[in-house]
């Protein structure tokens, strides 16, 4: 057996090191390593978007990210959205629409629609849709997401005019 | 996935000497979302992956004005956020956004999309539209092959033991120019064309058309060119009459098959219509850009 890699990476500001082998993906060092539970894992092939992260500042799927390809990367994943206590207008108003059911997609659409907002902070209602196709869900459907990310732009927009 | 060694070299000179030595059990790593895909679900084992991300080579991103330098490995996400290339390459633009979603596209590349070489590949038709080349790096030396020369069959390319994709050179349309990109899919997004069409006219003063390619996709074993449809636009208005031409002659160059996607005569029929489709956006493009 081939030695472990060493990996330094920062995780939602924080540096942090692990070991792991080349097969292993970083959806699953995150999950299994390191304790960071909320990235789901779905298809493992790119289609779900459950595992979405973001790698450098741009998304992308953890399911389809190799562990050591983080060195020296920055990874952000849902637990970093909220600032302590005080969770995100996204993640709040998730909750006031009802945006979830079993919860399953709810951490890549929340690491998604963050992405999409930061980028475009007033987003059409077509700009949401085509920015969430890649995340599915399989219970709650998506007018309500959908909802919740259009009132999460909103609220945000009113804080900082 | 099974146990693999993995390297990832600072220079295309190391690249290259891994994968001379890794024999046919090396293969290069982009965005993985070809390649850890087929690994994970069993339809692909390797001792040895490069992953070429730490290459100044394969990141660089360079327009000057008369050709983009693309190196292999830029993320479409990249292409997209760059601010001048919508305007010069829409059509490209169109091809690379189409590329699976927001997640794909944050590590997906244009290199991965044409060393796959699937027959569906989206940016590959857009590609030889636009008369790229791929330019090559190997153990013995360095050469360029037209996009369109590069897939030799599906999953299949020209890429011998050892060599690596650097860059795609793609050249700025002359003044007068116009590039598009369509695709049919049942899904407007995440889904893998059933057939796609690039293409690019170029017209001169009096709205007469001096040049044109017509490239399709998954119609055939590779990505297709069709002189025959460029040879009935060269020398006309681009009007109905001939855009119906270019389209009759894009179905007769189709050699499709019939799969779970679409019957073989729905692809025949798609590769018309989208060719006459991509015609008319193309030349409207040319029009304004004249
Ligand atoms: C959910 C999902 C949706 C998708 N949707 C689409 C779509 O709509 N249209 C489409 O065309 N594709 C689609 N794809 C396929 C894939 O995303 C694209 O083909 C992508 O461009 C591949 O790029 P990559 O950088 O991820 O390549 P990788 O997976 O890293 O590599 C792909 C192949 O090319 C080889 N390779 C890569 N770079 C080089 C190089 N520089 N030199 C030599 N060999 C190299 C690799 O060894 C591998 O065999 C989708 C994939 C997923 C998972
Ligand atoms: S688990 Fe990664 S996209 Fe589905
Ligand atoms: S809430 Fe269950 S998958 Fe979306």
């Amino acid at each position: 057996m081939a030695r472990k890699s060493h990996v330094s990476t920062i995780v939602n500001g924080e540096p942090i090191e692990f070991l792991c082998d080349p097969p292993q993906t970083l959806l699953e060092v995150l999950r299994e390593e390191l304790q960071l539970t909320g990235t789901k894992e779905g298809c493992g092939t790119g289609d779900c978007g459950a595992c979405t992260i973001t790698l450098d500042g741009r998304l992308a799927c953890a399911c389809l990210v190799l562990a050591v390809e983080a060195e020296g990367r920055s990874i952000g994943t849902v637990e970093g959205i909220a600032s302590g206590e005080h969770l995100h207008p996204l993640q709040k108003k998730f909750l006031e629409e009802a945006a979830l059911q079993c919860g399953v997609c709810t951490p890549g659409l929340l690491v998604a629609a963050k992405a999409l907002l930061d980028r475009n902070p007033q987003p059409t209602e077509q700009e949401v849709r085509y920015a969430l196709a890649g995340n599915l869900c399989r219970c709650t459907g998506y007018d309500k997401v959908v909802r919740a990310v259009l009132d999460a732009a909103v609220e945000i927009g009113g804080e900082s005019p | 996935m099974k146990s693999f060694r993995y390297e990832a070299p600072r220079t295309v000179e190391e690249a290259v000497a891994l994968l001379a030595k890794g024999n046919g059990d090396a293969r290069v790593l982009a965005g993985g979302t070809d390649l850890i895909v087929q690994m994970r679900t069993g339809v692909r084992h390797l001792r040895l992956i490069v992953d070429v991300k730490r290459i100044p080579e394969t990141l660089r991103l360079e327009f000057d004005g008369t050709v983009l330098r693309l190196g292999a490995a830029v993320p479409c996400a990249a292409i997209r956020e760059h601010r001048e290339l919508r305007r010069i390459f829409p059509g490209f633009l169109e091809a690379a956004e189409l590329i699976g979603s927001e997640q794909i596209q944050g590590r997906a590349s244009v290199g991965g999309n044409v060393c796959n070489a699937s027959p569906a590949a989206d940016t590959v038709p857009a590609l030889i539209a636009l008369g790229a080349e791929c330019v090559i790096a190997g153990p013995e030396r360095t050469r360029s092959v037209p996009v369109e020369a590069f897939a030799t069959g599906p999953g299949e390319t020209v890429l011998q033991t050892g060599e690596l994709l650097v860059e795609l050179r793609i050249p700025a349309p002359p003044t007068g120019s116009g590039d598009a990109y369509l695709r049919f899919t049942p899904r407007t997004e995440m889904d893998i064309a059933v057939v796609g069409a690039g293409v690019c006219v170029t017209l001169d003063g009096e709205g007469r058309c001096t040049a044109a390619r017509v490239a399709l996709g998954a119609v055939a074993p590779t990505a297709i060119r069709v002189p025959a449809a460029e040879e009935a636009l060269v020398g006309t208005d681009l009007g109905t009459e001939a855009l119906e031409l270019a389209a009759e002659e894009a179905r007769a160059a189709a050699r499709p098959i019939d799969d779970l996607r679409a019957p073989a005569w729905y692809r025949r029929h798609l590769a018309g219509v989208l060719t006459r489709r991509s015609l008319a956006i193309a030349r409207d493009r040319a029009m304004r850009r004249a």
